[in-house]
């Protein structure tokens, strides 16, 4: 079943289309993967996929209901959520509270258990109350996931998470992402690491120039030639 | 037709020094993202000070023009950024605008202070003044036809410099990209100099043909501001042609309003509501419409890192605070003269009106300039609504203008930062020039504002008034403490912190914004409501709004307790003019000098207090030596050792310099610890050995002995202890261009990237 269905999708800014045309599937259960060089539009896509950038033609779909005019807060009162490549926690609240916020902004019950639940899936206790704003990197990036899980999703968009963690921790959060998709949840990942892309998405599409120029399994893209030039150069 | 173009050549050549103004607002905007209210003060201590040379002293006109214009304006301009505005990278957009209110302040303070109002003081003559050409059968006088020539001018200089000089470049390269203009070796600091200092002149400019026009008045010259921010925003900022084409709208509108006003069908009133104030706030409207037009404010990820920091609040101390507030002042009120009653009253007022941009400007971080708006409509409301000052009465006045205050900031939303701020200036100005002058609303110049009926309670005298006025703040005070821990506090910091965040979690933006305003607009009102006392328009003024909103930032405009700061500062502020006459002019520009010094200490004075004691907490053989010092001064004192007056003041540099410094004290290494605990104690002995009943005979003066010594000794022993030489705030990127690397940068970064030097 296609829980996110972008179509057509095109993004101008004055005469650069950042985005020409994209169509893209994910799926409830699998972690879908979006690559490709800097400069592709990957977060533009992003951008308007959460609504946080009009798109100038095309659709966008989340459990077959067309999205595309609708602001950023009513999709996530649908189920969607999304990390930022720039992190974006708020930093005068505690790491806690940041969670906190996201539960209660989904109108859940039982909040603070669920903000218990997070914080232990993601592993942060050991940070909970800390004032966001002074953390490194690789934790923010973790209480960024944190947050956005703790709004219940359907959809999780991922912008670049593995980026500022080290080895171990970039592997346990490839974990993470393989147990999320296996409670049912669909996972848009945008990632610059290609071992953690190869391990965990089960679909990858490749984009260059605001165009999607391949997709398909991990290992069908790894001896895409389309793939190798775009990231190598003319061979 | 012969009444239209003589009116016409008037409202363009009123349109050319808009035009002048509005170019320097977008200039230093551009170049340093702070958009400078003190803009239209400038161009009034350029005309003063043109006025000063020319007309006073006798200084030849061309001399006398290129010494403010092209020195003392630059040089003031090149200053400011250098003192006033470099420090405020990385912080808030509240911070960055308060700023320039503090320097607006500031700047009107110094011209009351040396150019006190004076109808015997030399004219202000225009240039070549009697001299006029005829143009198509109109006069036009020389004046204006220099007017018009400097506005060209400008537009051809500016458009020069900014497209042909490598300035020019550097500094649209810097609106482009502040950081990836630095990593290319530009200098963003010396382009806004350069910006500031230009922008001073143009200022200059404009305020010297202004005054030409109309003479030396602060105020027309000062709120000159207004136009030009109309112009500025209709050119959305950026955009120099457009800024043009709007000033010469703006000069035409006033200008054929002037004519035709008084024909007979000319509207004179709507509604029954007289439209006599419309003159004066045509640019408001034309303000308000260009801000309005614009296009939504698209939410955008990675704004800025904020430096503030704010501390949820507790329950236990914010209870004890609150209920100890209101016992000292039930314990000191009786021992006030009735004018100092009075004035502690005011300063309780201000505290209310300045809490209530705790939620608002604190907590979700959207700056509001007319907090008094919404105190002079509770006073409204409160006197005409029937009932009599009753509690429902009350309760119904400020729901009413929380109502008020939520679907006036409904339109505005779409806004954000400084075009948001700058439309609630607006909103400020409109219902200041047209809704408090009607008979409906301040029949005959003020209203009587019925005290406030509560049960078994009668309160009539000014004592009364003020504990129940300060009652109501630390209720109130509770009642931001509650939101501050509760579900709406955290999205209202979300909001401040990240909306686009807040929004892809699922926020409602506008619904939140709404509610702080209305919250805002609700607290704001009480301090009008409660009023008491006959009021009159005056006190709920846009420019009396900014005083508070700058003493509110200063005092911690994140907490309960630096609205409290603020609003006191402010009470106390007047205080000390009325104590100490000699000082009547420092205390004009004190809140403006207070406010300037925010770029160093964002977070706000209550805050910084909190955080020097904050390290004593737990230090208990620290808390010890403390208390036994203050034991010893005590005992020194009841044994008639130490004056009273001593007493105070020893006891105040005790707590307030020596105990936070002590922690620092045992931290820091031999040598510098021993020349601290020397200083330290000099200092204190000396403080205790002269008698300040005797030394000093004012109160006034003893108060300010206590500041100047606190800081003296603070201070002092505090860069003593200060370790090591201080760090270069250069970007990284910067060092090495402008000289060479260091010896120890270089083993730093070799460090850094892990070179191995064999």
């Amino acid at each position: 079943m296609s829980l996110l269905y972008v179509d057509r999708v095109i993004v101008r800014f004055g005469g650069v289309t950042a985005v020409d045309g994209v169509n893209l599937l994910a799926r409830a259960g699998e972690v879908t993967g979006l690559i490709g060089p800097n400069g592709a539009g990957k977060t533009t896509l992003f951008n308007v996929i959460s609504g946080m950038q009009e798109p100038t033609g095309g659709s966008v779909s989340l459990d077959s209901v067309d999205i595309t005019d609708l602001p950023a807060h009513k999709r996530a009162q649908r189920g969607m959520a999304r990390t930022f490549q720039r992190l974006e926690l708020f930093g005068s609240l505690s790491v806690r509270d940041n969670i906190k916020v996201a539960a209660e902004l989904a109108a859940l019950t039982n909040v603070n258990s669920i903000v218990d639940e997070m914080i232990e899936r993601v592993g942060i206790a050991d940070i909970a109350d800390r004032p966001a704003g002074d953390l490194p990197t690789g934790s923010a990036r973790l209480v960024e996931i944190a947050r956005a899980l703790a709004t219940r999703p359907k959809l999780l968009l991922l912008d670049e998470p593995a980026s500022g963690l080290d080895e171990a921790e970039s592997d346990r959060l490839g974990e993470l992402l393989r147990t999320l998709a296996a409670t049912g949840l669909g996972v848009l990942l945008v990632e610059h690491d290609m071992g953690l892309v190869m391990k965990v998405c089960d679909v990858i599409y490749v984009l260059d120039l605001g165009q999607i120029i391949a997709h398909g399994t991990p290992n069908e893209i790894q001896h895409d030639p389309k793939v190798l030039e775009a990231y190598l150069g003319a061979s | 037709m012969q009444q239209l173009l003589t009116f016409t050549i008037i409202g363009l050549s009123t349109g050319a020094i808009y035009a002048v103004v509005a170019s320097g607002l977008v200039v230093t905007y551009t170049t340093s993202g702070i958009f400078n209210l003190a803009h239209g003060a400038t161009g009034m201590l350029a005309a003063f000070t043109y006025w000063q040379l020319r007309f006073d002293w006798d200084v030849p006109a061309p001399i006398a023009l290129f010494l403010t214009l092209f020195v003392l304006c630059p040089l003031f301009g090149a200053l400011t950024e250098r003192v006033v505005m470099r420090g405020l990278q990385g912080t808030t957009e509240v911070v960055r605008l308060s700023v320039t209110v503090a320097l607006f302040a500031f700047m009107i303070g110094l011209a009351n202070w040396v150019w006190p109002s004076d109808s015997s003081r030399e004219a202000f003559l225009k240039f070549f003044e009697g001299n006029s050409v005829s143009i198509a059968g109109i006069n036009v006088s020389w004046h204006r036809i220099i007017t018009f020539g400097c506005a060209i001018l400008v537009a051809i200089v500016l458009r020069l410099v900014l497209f042909r000089t490598r300035m020019g470049v550097a500094m649209r390269a810097v609106v482009d990209d502040r950081n990836l203009t630095e990593l290319n070796g530009g200098r963003p600091d010396r382009v806004s100099m350069f910006a500031w200092a230009l922008s001073a002149t143009l200022a200059g400019l404009a305020g010297i043909l202004l005054a030409g026009e109309q003479q030396l008045n602060i105020e027309p010259l000062v709120l000159l501001v207004i136009n030009a921010y109309a112009a500025a925003i209709i050119g959305r900022l950026k955009n120099l042609p457009l800024t043009f084409l709007g000033a010469a709208v703006l000069g035409l509108l006033d200008s054929y309003y002037l004519a035709y006003s008084d024909e007979s069908w000319f509207p004179q009133s709507a509604f029954g509501f007289s439209l006599a104030g419309i003159r004066a706030a045509i640019p408001t409207i034309v303000l308000f419409i260009a801000l309005l037009t614009r296009p939504q404010s698209r939410l955008r990820a990675g704004i800025v890192r904020f430096r503030e920091e704010t501390r949820v609040p507790e329950w236990s101390t914010s209870i004890l605070g609150a209920v100890s507030l209101v016992a000292v002042v039930v314990a000191i009120s009786g021992m006030l003269t009735r004018s100092n009653t009075l004035l502690l009253l005011n300063g309780f007022t201000m505290a209310i009106v300045a809490l209530s941009l705790v939620p608002l400007t604190g907590y979700a971080g959207q700056m509001s300039l007319a907090p008094l708006t919404f105190a002079g409509l509770g006073a409204i409301a409160m006197a005409k609504l029937p009932g009599d000052g009753n509690i429902a009465t009350f309760v119904l006045a400020v729901v009413i203008v929380a109502v008020v205050g939520g679907i006036v900031a409904l339109p505005a939303l779409r806004l954000s930062g400084i075009y948001l701020a700058l439309s609630t200036a607006a909103f400020a100005v409109l219902v200041t020039k047209l809704v408090f002058n009607q008979k409906q609303t301040f029949q005959s110049g003020n209203i009587a504002v019925p005290i406030l009926k509560i049960p078994f309670v009668e309160i009539d005298s000014p004592r009364g008034r003020l504990i129940l006025t300060a009652t109501a703040f630390s209720l109130l005070g509770l009642l931001v403490v509650a939101v501050r821990r509760s579900r709406l506090g955290r999205r209202l910091i979300a909001l401040k912190d990240s909306p686009a965040a807040a929004a892809t979690l699922g926020m409602n933006l506008t619904r939140t914004k709404v509610a702080a305003f209305a919250l805002s607009a609700g607290i704001g009102a009480c301090a009008g409501a409660l009023a008491g006392d006959k009021v009159s328009p005056q006190q709920y003024d846009f420019t009396q709004s900014l005083p508070v909103v700058l003493l509110a930032v200063v005092g911690g405009v994140g907490t309960v307790g630096g609205a409290l700061f603020g609003g006191l500062l402010l009470g106390g502020n007047s205080v000390l003019a009325s104590v100490v006459p000699s000082l009547k002019n420092l205390s004009k520009i004190l809140p403006g000098t207070i406010g300037i010094t925010l770029g160093r200490n964002p977070s706000g004075a209550a805050t910084q207090t909190a955080e020097a004691f904050r390290v004593l907490k737990g230090r208990w053989n620290l808390l010890v030596f403390i208390g036994a010092g203050a034991f010893v001064i005590w005992a020194l004192t009841a044994a008639d050792v130490l004056s009273h007056w001593t007493f105070v003041v020893t006891g105040v540099v005790w707590f307030l310099a020596v105990a936070p410094n002590l922690p620092l004290v045992v931290a820091s290494s031999s040598a510098r610890r021993a020349t601290a605990v020397v200083y330290l104690a000099a200092g204190l002995v000396i403080t205790a050995a002269i008698d300040w009943s005797t030394a000093l005979d004012v109160t006034g003066q003893r108060l300010i002995a206590i500041v100047i010594l606190v800081a003296v000794i603070g201070l002092g022993a505090q860069r003593i202890m200060e370790s090591g030489p201080r760090v270069r705030a250069d970007s990284p990127d910067v060092i090495g261009l402008d000289r060479d690397f260091s010896g120890e940068e270089i083993e730093r970064a070799e460090r850094e990237l892990r070179v191995v030097i064999r």
